[in-house]
């Protein structure tokens, strides 16, 4: 757990030294914020969308933006640098346990998750945005987020330790594009069209995002709690299977 | 005396498309305590393989390596606990600074904060890296940060050190600054296992040295011994250099080097 941290310490140390990889994990998400309700904005009037509980179209997509920014996985493209460079087998060769080898890295995820998420909605609240959950609300909208970006991140990792490559680890953050848009991201899951609905429920990022919006739009204790199950269950499988791909790192 | 690196019959297979590739295909090695060991041999040969296998860093597909008396397959932490290793190419990670990463490295063997950070401070003093200490790694010259490299393999004062090719593309006097450090870690007692290129290297530094190649140990002794049984066999008037018994052990006459080297430019 020590070794863990230090080495989550090393990465967060990383993740500050390279503001340039920050930024774009910022901007995008709020990019596609303004883009989706600049769009989509007038067909959902506050006052007359029963789904958007009073708030303006704006907290219905929030989720979908903090799902996106925790959804880079850039944990992954270091430990591949890592790698490529032989810092890894050095780590490797000390006695480090194998699990803190990979999981200091999504530890930095999780810290860097939550601070980005917090940024996001304190950015957002200019839209009229409020967190109906109130301080635990918002709170526990910190740990869904960083809790998905800690599975994103674990998952790409997995790609990393298999492939050894960047051009690989890349190519599998493209995944986010099925998960993050076959979900009810611009209508609930009973508006959609019935094969989009069948995806968005076979779809786990579903649930995480539900989550989110309960707690933006209004808790519902069962809609938050089948979020957390959801990517608690995940999370630990990815860090299960990293700690597999570590130990048989060859 | 427990041996400071023993291994017997030590194989190693690799699965690949056309069938498995035995890089290395039974090994024995014994180094005593307190030795510089060289371990010599052409590209390809296992050399690296080996290495690799003996600091846990590779699985051993069949054969014992014990390395200061532990067994590497069956305990690999403990083996970990005990050495040093310094790998070809220098695997330092650019964004932190020298002493960062000592640090670091000396906190992750168990050693906390303040005595890690006095233990990062004598060793950059040691590799003479002090002024450059707080700066970034990725404007260290390859000579700074092969000590860098150096010193951080140090920070538990380890049983065995290991080097894979600690000199390759320094420049003449950055590699006479290596073979100093090797020279004062040994006469510290650490024993001192290094693959190297360079036979003047092994020359040099090493008490004993063996020659790899195929994946197969060819020749075994110390610098002096094989070139006066080199002298003997052709019956020289003059000792041979390492590089002629070298050349001599692994098959790789003049000519056949002066092909390779056409068919390369080819």
């Amino acid at each position: 757990m020590k070794q863990a941290l230090l080495l989550g310490r090393r990465a967060l140390r990383e993740t500050l030294r390279t503001p340039e990889s920050l930024a774009p994990t910022l901007l995008i998400p709020l990019f596609f914020l303004i883009v989706n309700v600049g769009q989509a904005g007038k067909i959902f009037p506050a006052s007359s969308t029963g789904f958007l509980k009073g708030q303006s179209y704006a907290a219905f997509q929030l989720p979908s933006s903090l799902l996106l920014a925790a959804s880079f996985g850039t944990a992954a493209l270091y430990l591949v640098e890592d790698i490529e460079g032989g810092y890894f087998d050095k780590l490797r060769a000390a006695p480090i346990g194998r699990t803190s080898l990979v999981v200091g890295r999504l530890f930095a995820e999780a810290v860097k998750s939550v601070v980005l998420t917090a940024v996001l909605i304190l950015i957002s609240l200019p839209f009229g945005i409020r967190v109906a959950s109130g301080v635990l609300g918002f709170l526990l909208l910190l740990v869904l987020a960083a809790a998905w970006a800690v599975t994103y991140a674990g998952f790409m990792q997995l790609i990393a330790l298999k492939t050894r490559s960047a051009a690989a680890t890349n190519s599998g953050s493209l995944l986010f594009f099925p998960l993050l848009f076959l979900t009810p991201n611009f209508v609930p899951r009973s508006l959609l069209t019935r094969p989009m609905e069948i995806a968005a429920t076979f779809n786990p990022v579903t649930y995480i995002m539900e989550g989110l919006r309960s707690l933006i739009l209004g808790a519902d204790a069962t809609v938050v709690a089948r979020g957390f199950a959801v990517v608690l269950g995940l999370g630990a499988v990815m860090v299960v299977l990293n700690v597999r791909a570590v130990r048989s790192y060859d | 005396m427990t041996l400071a690196i023993e291994a017997v019959a030590l194989v190693k297979t690799f699965p690949s498309k056309g069938g498995d590739v035995e890089a290395v295909r039974g090994v024995d090695l014994a180094v005593e305590q307190g030795e510089v060991f060289g371990f010599l041999g052409p590209n390809g040969a296992g050399k690296t393989t080996t290495v690799r296998m003996l600091t846990t860093l590779l699985s051993i597909t069949s054969g014992v390596a014990r390395v200061a008396g532990v067994d590497v397959a069956s305990d690999p932490d403990a083996v970990r606990r005990k050495i040093g290793v310094a790998l070809q190419e220098a695997g330092l990670d650019p964004r932190q600074t020298g002493r960062e990463l000592v640090t670091l490295q000396a906190q992750l063997f168990g050693l906390p904060p303040a005595a890690a950070r006095d233990r990062a401070q004598s060793l950059l003093e040691l590799v003479d890296l002090v002024d450059a200490g707080d700066r970034r790694i990725k404007g260290y010259s390859g000579g700074m940060k092969r000590r860098l490299d150096l010193a951080s393999a140090l920070v538990h004062r380890p049983d065995v050190l290991f080097l894979d090719e600690p000199t390759t593309g320094l420049d003449p006097a950055s590699r006479l600054t290596v073979w100093d450090e090797v020279r004062r870690i040994n006469a510290e007692g650490t024993s001192v296992f290094l693959t190297t290129q360079y036979l003047e290297e092994a020359d040099q530094l090493c008490d004993r040295l063996a020659i790899i190649d195929g994946g197969r140990i060819v020749l075994e002794g110390t610098p002096a011994s094989l070139k006066a049984s080199l002298r003997q066999r052709r019956g020289l008037d003059h000792d041979p250099t390492l590089d002629e018994v070298f050349l001599e052990a692994t098959g790789r006459t003049r000519s056949r080097a002066a092909g390779d080297v056409e068919q390369v430019q080819a």
